[in-house]
C-alpha cells in the first residue's frame, strides 16, 4: 500500500512538474518569436499522456507477461504524433532500461545465465546495428507496413506457441559442449536443483541473427523471440529462458539504441516520461502480480496487440492516417 | 541446499557493476530532465516548439533544428535538452564497462574462449556507440 501511495505521489510530482514547465520557466521563450506549432495543442499535454500511457504499459506489461518495449512502439507509434523514428529510439531505450534494471537480479540468482548469454548476444548485438541502421533508413511507411506484419506475427506466436517448463534435451550438441553451455538453477515448486543443458545451438545462433535484425529495425525489445528460441528450439528450462532473454535485451538493445542516439532519433522529453512511466508501472504491476495471476490480462494484451499492429499495417498502407 | 547455488565469478561481477551503473544512470536521467523541465538551462529547440519536430523523419528533424549527429551533444551540454543525453548515454553504456569488467576474471580462469567472445562484444558495442555507423536517410 505505502509503494502504491510513494508511486502515486512520484506520478503526481512529474505531472505537476509538465504542467508547472510551460507557465514558470518557459515564460520568457514563449514570449519570444517562438515558431507557431501546426497543432494547437499545448506541448507538455503529448509528455504528460505519454507518461500516463507508459505507466498503465507498464502494469499490463508485467501482468500479461511481455516486454514493455513491445507494447511501447506499436502503441505509442499508432496513437500518438510522434514520428516513427523517434518512437523506435524511445521504445529501444524504455527496452534497454527495463532489462538493465531486471538484470542484476536476475544473474546474482542465477537465473539468467551468462555462459548462454554471451555466445548469443554477440550475434544478436552485432545484427541489431544492422536492423537499427536498416530501419533508419527506410521510409515511415515501410517500417509501418512491416511493423504491423511483426506485431500480428507476435500476436499469433503468443496465441500458438508452447511453453515447456523443463524441456527434454537428451544429449546436448557438440558446439554447446564445446563452450560448456550448461548450468544448475534452484527450482522453488518442486524444491530441488535442476541441472540443465542445451541442444541445437547452431540452428538457435542461427536464428538470433534475425531477432537482432527485428529488434534494431523496429526498437521492440525481443523477449517475445528469444524466449521461445532459448526454450523451445535450444531446450533452456523455461524460467531460465526467461530470464537469460531479459539479460541478453540489455545487451542487444545497447547496440541498436547508440544506433538511434547517435543518429539523431532519441528526443529527451519522450524518453524520460516513457522510461520513468514504465519503470514505476511495473513496480505496481510486480506488486498487484503478487496477489492475484488475472488470465484475462494476458488475452487483453493480446487484443490490445492486434489492434496496435493492425493500425500500424493500415497507417503504412496509408488506409488509417 | 536449495536456493544456496552461487552464480559464477564472472556473473557476479557483472551483476554487482551492472546494479551500480543501472541505478547511476537512473538518478542522472531524472536530475537531468528536472533540470530540463525546470529551465534551469535554456534548451537548443524551445519546448514550445517541440511538436513541430517530433512529428518529422529524423533526417528533416536534424536539418531544421541544426542539430549535428554523433557525440555533438557533448559540445552542447549548457543546454538543457542536450543535458538529457548525459544520463541517456550512460545508461547505454553501463553494458560495455560490465563486459569490460569481466574480461580479466575470464582470461584469469584460462576461459579464453569467452574471454575472446567478451572482447569482441566490446569492440562491437564500443563501434555501435563511436557515431561512425551513419544510417543512410529516407
Amino acid at each position: 500500500m505505502r509503494l502504491i501511495i510513494s508511486v502515486g505521489m512520484i506520478l503526481m510530482l512529474i505531472s505537476g512538474f509538465l504542467l508547472m514547465a510551460p507557465g514558470a520557466v518557459f515564460a520568457e521563450e514563449a514570449a519570444a518569436a517562438t515558431v507557431q506549432a501546426e497543432s494547437t495543442t499545448p506541448w507538455w499535454v503529448w509528455p504528460l499522456v505519454l507518461f500516463v500511457v507508459t505507466f498503465v504499459l507498464g502494469i499490463v506489461a508485467v501482468l500479461g507477461g511481455v516486454g514493455g518495449g513491445v507494447l511501447f512502439v506499436p502503441i505509442i507509434g499508432g496513437f500518438f504524433p510522434f514520428h516513427i523514428d523517434f518512437v523506435r529510439g524511445a521504445g529501444l531505450l524504455v527496452a534497454l532500461a527495463g532489462a538493465l534494471a531486471a538484470g542484476p537480479g536476475l544473474l546474482k540468482k542465477g537465473m539468467a545465465d551468462l555462459r548462454l548469454a554471451l555466445p548469443v548476444a554477440l550475434i544478436a548485438s552485432s545484427c541489431a546495428i544492422v536492423g537499427a541502421m536498416i530501419g533508419l533508413a527506410l521510409p515511415a511507411k515501410v517500417v509501418n507496413i512491416a511493423l504491423g506484419g511483426t506485431i500480428l506475427g507476435i500476436v499469433a506466436i503468443m496465441l500458438m506457441a508452447k511453453k515447456s517448463e523443463f524441456p527434454e534435451v537428451q544429449k546436448p550438441d557438440n558446439l554447446s559442449s564445446a563452450l560448456r553451455i550448461s548450468g544448475v538453477y534452484y527450482e522453488p515448486s518442486l524444491g530441488e536443483n535442476i541441472n540443465w543443458q542445451i541442444h541445437r545451438t547452431p540452428q538457435g545462433l542461427a536464428t538470433f541473427i534475425v531477432i537482432g535484425v527485428m529488434a534494431g529495425m523496429f526498437g521492440l525489445g525481443a523477449g517475445w523471440a528469444n524466449v521461445p528460441v532459448l526454450n523451445l528450439m535450444m531446450g533452456a528450462p523455461l524460467k531460465v529462458s526467461v530470464a537469460t532473454s531479459k539479460f541478453l535485451l540489455s545487451i542487444t538493445d545497447t547496440s541498436a539504441a547508440w544506433i538511434y542516439v547517435n543518429n539523431g532519433a532519441v528526443l529527451p522529453m519522450m524518453v524520460v516520461p516513457s522510461i520513468i512511466g514504465i519503470m514505476l508501472g511495473s513496480i505496481v504491476g510486480v506488486r498487484i502480480l503478487a496477489k492475484t495471476k488475472p488470465a484475462a490480462i494476458r488475452y487483453m494484451v493480446i487484443g490490445l496487440l492486434l489492434f496496435a499492429g493492425l493500425r500500424a499495417l493500415l497507417k503504412g498502407l496509408g488506409i488509417w492516417n | 541446499m536449495g536456493g544456496k547455488l552461487k552464480a559464477t565469478e564472472e556473473q557476479l561481477a557483472y551483476a554487482k557493476l551492472l546494479d551500480v551503473g543501472m541505478k547511476v544512470g537512473l538518478i542522472m536521467l531524472v536530475i537531468t530532465f528536472v533540470i530540463y523541465l525546470l529551465g534551469a538551462l535554456t534548451p537548443h529547440i524551445p519546448v514550445n516548439d517541440l511538436p513541430k519536430y517530433w512529428s518529422m523523419p529524423v533526417n528533416e528533424y536534424l536539418k531544421a533544428t541544426d542539430i549535428h549527429t554523433g557525440w555533438s551533444w557533448l559540445y552542447q551540454l549548457g543546454k538543457g535538452d542536450f543535458l538529457n543525453f548525459v544520463g541517456i548515454a550512460f545508461l547505454s553504456g553501463v553494458t560495455i564497462l560490465c563486459y569490460m569488467r569481466i574480461i580479466p576474471i575470464l582470461f584469469r580462469k584460462k576461459d579464453t574462449v569467452y574471454g575472446i567472445l567478451a572482447v569482441i562484444e566490446v569492440l562491437v558495442l564500443v563501434l555501435a556507440a563511436s557515431g561512425i555507423l551513419k544510417a543512410g536517410g529516407h
